[in-house]
């Protein structure tokens, strides 16, 4: 991990009407770095991230994502960054080589680095002997493995995972978590939206919003010791609900 | 007395076997926790107690009858929250509460000293719409009612899937109020830290039961010292450099630290530290912890492929 | 028991009202309908240029040829004194169509108490070949019965037989039958569609499993779902003959009372359908489907609402008889158009009755109390 900043954002703000989903936000992401971005749901976390991977306007403030305007430049932006969710991420009634082909082909890749990059990528996971099934029988741990190798397929500056890894089982999640090392150790920023505290855990720094607002900003270490917490769980809680909150 | 009993119970769907032979009991007013990961047999097994789904082999028998075929006496006497919000999300809190009362004929009013706490909690928002609802309240609402007739057996599917931490807590906190009404319940849910909110609990994973105990008890079933390594390098680099180690058994990223367990039963701290720091290694932290629900989880799992 | 019931009726309603799409499809549509269907028909007929064959000339034939002349629907191309001159008249374009009174007509219809009229209309368009006879037809009617209101009443009812003659088209029905097949269909919609989606979506939403935990029996879940529609189906079609009344004239020549049971019995058959739909299908999306291609396209294009069932190749003619609508379109035409008594039409309404218990019969037995 080194210091430079791969996305940057001064008082980012978005609105609609007079209600602000998220409200003046400044944070920032190194190059390489697992980025946690936690908080609850309707907490603007959604919002916040449509921003961040040029879906959305902003309404006011700056950001940067691998160099590019989020206001001016968000086709540059979507180029440069994989996405990957729980609720979607490949079609179940398409192969696994033909979601490898598809999503790579939206990006991009010519058809010698999709056939050389796809194949490389099938033979890492080990997948060779199923690459022509359904990705429907395949099980939901292999499918977010494919997932996020698939959204990293255009090896892209920045991958952002949707609360990738929700009830898998602790093996696979822990596979999961692996393969996100290996990338970051590659260089590639990982940029994590979830609601499992747990998750947060493995992420080299977060940031937690409440009401639209970062409420909390640091290594897992760093909060856990500033709100005197044995768990991110606690952390959470002390800080949606104030320090002193305690549960009746 | 048992108020649930569960023997060689077997379920498939076409190829997929969902329930693979399994047996265990519930006692009258215990706290039973179903941990284990999305396709572990969780759901099929709480749809077969309350008689919503037929199981293919074992004996089923709940509160003494028979869910297959005294179905009626079954439905009358639980209460059930799926793993989904199934309220209707068009109706106002307190139609949807109404509502359920009448299907069990039964008023809010009658059962309002049972659900008098929780109902307190969004009582300020009877006349929002369930739809409009944070994913905290939506529980609370969908526990008041399953609770609304007075159940004898209470099952919650997956109640806290998805709910921020704090909702999370508050609802665990009502379920353990529920005790003081002689309400059994059976809960499950994938996050293995709560467990030791149950009175017992049974570990599943692919359709099987790997252990039934005490959350206490099975966190202490661990059967190998277990060490926390960290270094200034990070996980990735520790990892691959232990997964090189001649003596490791095994190693597994926990949150900001690495699980492992040795080959070798003594301690073996100082012979880690003596390795890292010649892998070049700097800032390394190695202490022996007590093991988790999780961390037996996973090694329960391994002996359960093998 | 009865509590129970009211607690998942006043619960559908509140689902209904609630959702603006639903009201939509249920009010929104037959007004619509109607009205552009009835005014893309009223607005045709004005100055109809006809021909007239009168062969008594006497006092009723000449009577009605000045009532139906004096309205602004028709105009007097030329009195004709043959019925090759008609032929002659058509071919050329000169009318539209022709009114034929046969020799003695005031003499029978004294006598008698009926004589026949024949209206010749050209029917290569076909709608406008239809209502043009319709409204000569209405006449002639008309006039019988203002003739009637001054007659002595020991004589018995007078009847004048119209007989229309649809050259070139002859087995087209008549327009004011679209307001009976307005009715058809739209309750065929408004009870199936809405049924079957109604109970689908609480499969898709989980809240079924719910109410399948609970002590409910199937057939109050069932009923609880049916009722409402129900009512808002007799609403709707009263409304569709209310408008077909006032605003277009469309007549209730036979007795309300048979018409409101039978339109009950039409509703039963048709909210039992939806629900067998929905015993099949596991999804809204699926359920309408179902509604619109299985069952909703047949009922508009082979129940005779728009093509006459004896024009239909075989397969179709036999596809038609288990269309439950093909039966309530004969008897709600009967009932409206020919004033028909339940005598006419039992047979039809013992089918319709016939249906409704085999449906209602499998649906319970495929309705599931448990979730596979």
């Amino acid at each position: 991990m080194n210091s430079e900043k791969i996305i940057e954002t001064t008082k980012l703000t978005k609105a609609f009407g007079s209600f602000k989903a998220v409200n003046e936000i400044t944070f920032d992401v190194k190059k390489g770095e697992i980025f946690g971005f936690l908080g609850a749901n309707g907490a603007g976390k959604s919002t916040a991230m449509k921003m961040l991977t040029g879906l959305l306007s902003p309404t006011s403030g700056e950001a940067t994502v691998a160099g590019f305007d989020v206001f001016t430049q968000q086709e540059k932006i979507k180029k440069n960054i994989g996405y990957m969710s729980q609720k979607f991420s490949l079609y179940d009634d398409l192969s696994l080589l033909e979601n490898i082909k598809f999503f790579g082909g939206i990006y991009g890749l010519s058809k010698e680095q999709l056939n050389e990059r796809g194949t490389a990528m099938i033979e890492r996971l080990g997948l060779s002997d199923v690459s022509h099934k359904l990705l429907k029988e395949v099980p939901l741990g292999w499918k977010q493995k494919i997932a996020f190798s698939v959204a990293t397929l255009h090896q892209p500056k920045i991958v952002f995972l949707d609360e990738p890894t929700g009830g898998v089982d602790p093996i696979t999640r822990r596979q999961f978590w692996e393969m996100i090392y290996e990338a970051a150790d590659n260089g590639t920023t990982v940029f994590v939206t979830t609601h499992y505290m747990d998750e947060a855990e493995y992420c080299n720094r977060i940031s937690m919003m409440v009401d639209g607002r970062i409420a909390g900003y640091g290594s897992p270490k760093e909060l856990k010791a500033d709100f005197k917490s044995d768990n991110m769980d606690e952390v959470f809680v002390k800080i949606a609900r104030g320090e002193n909150y305690k549960i009746q | 007395m048992a108020v649930i009993k569960v023997n060689n119970l077997s379920k498939n769907y076409g190829e997929v076997e969902a329930l693979k032979g399994i047996a265990f009991e519930v006692e009258q007013n215990e706290i039973f926790g179903l941990i284990g990961p999305d396709g572990a047999g969780k759901s099929t097994l709480i749809r077969i107690l309350n008689s919503l789904i037929l199981a293919d082999k074992g004996e089923v028998s709940v509160m003494g009858k028979d869910p297959n075929k005294q179905y009626q006496y079954i439905r009358n006497n639980i209460g059930y929250m799926p793993g989904r919000f199934s309220l209707y999300e068009d109706l106002s809190v307190k139609e949807n509460l109404e509502f359920f009362a009448t299907i069990f004929g039964t008023t809010i009013k009658k059962s309002y000293n049972l659900i008098k706490d929780i109902y307190q909690q969004i009582e300020p928002f009877n006349d929002r719409k369930a739809g409009a609802l944070s994913g905290g309240m939506k529980q609370k609402l969908a526990l008041c009612a399953a609770l609304i007739h007075y159940p004898k057996v209470l099952f919650l599917d997956e109640p806290t899937t998805g709910v921020d931490p704090v909702s999370r807590k508050e609802f665990w906190q009502i379920i353990k109020g529920l005790h003081q009404h002689n309400i059994t319940i059976v809960v499950s849910t994938p996050y293995m830290d709560e467990a030791d909110l149950c009175d017992r609990v049974a570990l599943m994973n692919e359709g099987e039961i790997l252990r039934i105990d005490t959350p206490k008890n099975v966190a202490n079933s661990f059967d190998k010292p277990l060490y926390a390594l960290e270094a200034k390098e990070g996980n990735y680099k520790l990892i691959k450099t232990l997964r090189a180690y001649p003596f490791l058994e095994s190693v597994f990223p926990f949150g900001e630290k690495l699980h492992y367990t040795d080959q070798r039963d003594l301690d073996v701290t100082q012979a880690l530290i003596e390795h890292l720091e010649a892998e070049g290694f700097n800032d390394i932290n190695i202490s022996k912890i007590a093991s988790n629900t999780e961390d037996v989880f996973i090694r329960l799992m391994n002996n359960q492929k093998q | 028991m009865f509590d129970r019931l009211k607690g998942i009726i006043k619960k559908e309603f509140y689902h209904i009202f609630r959702d603006q799409r639903t009201l939509l499809i249920l009010f929104g549509i037959p007004i619509v309908q109607i009205v552009l269907f009835g005014f893309a028909i009223s607005n045709e007929i004005k100055n109809v240029k006809i021909a007239i064959l009168d062969q008594s000339k006497d006092e009723h034939s000449t009577q009605i040829i000045d009532k139906v002349l004096s309205t602004s629907y028709f105009d007097l191309d030329s009195y004709l004194n043959s019925f090759e001159e008609i032929d002659d008249a058509f071919q050329k374009g000169r009318i539209k169509a022709a009114l034929v009174f046969p020799p003695k007509f005031s003499e029978t219809l004294q006598k008698e108490s009926k004589a026949d009229v024949q209206i010749i209309s050209d029917a290569t368009d076909p709608n406008t070949g239809t209502q043009i006879g319709n409204y000569l037809q209405m006449q002639v009617q008309q006039y019988l019965m203002e003739h009637e209101v001054t007659a002595t009443s020991t004589l018995p009812p007078m009847l004048i037989n119209t007989e229309v003659e649809m050259r070139y088209n002859p087995e087209l029905k008549s327009v004011y039958m679209f307001v009976p097949g307005l009715i058809t269909i739209i309750l065929m919609l408004v009870c199936t569609m809405m049924t079957s989606i109604a109970i689908t979506r609480e499969k898709e939403t989980g809240t079924m499993e719910v109410l399948l935990a609970s002590p409910m029996h199937a057939s109050i879940i069932l009923l609880g779902k049916v009722i409402p529609y129900l009512l808002l189906s007799f609403v709707n079609a009263s409304l569709i003959i209310a408008l077909g009344k006032f605003i277009f004239e469309v007549p209730v020549m036979g007795s309300y009372a048979l018409l409101i049971g039978e339109i009950i019995l039409y509703c039963l058959v048709v909210l039992a359908l939806g629900i067998f739909v929905s015993t099949i299908a596991e999804t809204q999306q699926l359920a309408l489907m179902i509604s619109l291609f299985a069952l909703f396209l047949p009922t508009m294009l082979l129940s005779g609402f728009i093509f006459p069932i004896e024009n239909m190749p075989l397969p179709l003619q036999i596809v038609s008889k288990i269309v439950p609508a093909t039966y309530f379109n004969i008897i709600i035409k009967s009932i409206m158009l020919k004033g028909a008594t339940l005598s006419f039409i039992l047979k039809e309404t013992l089918i319709l009755a016939g249906i409704f218990f085999f449906l209602m019969g499998v649906s319970i037995k495929r309705f599931k109390i448990r979730l596979e």
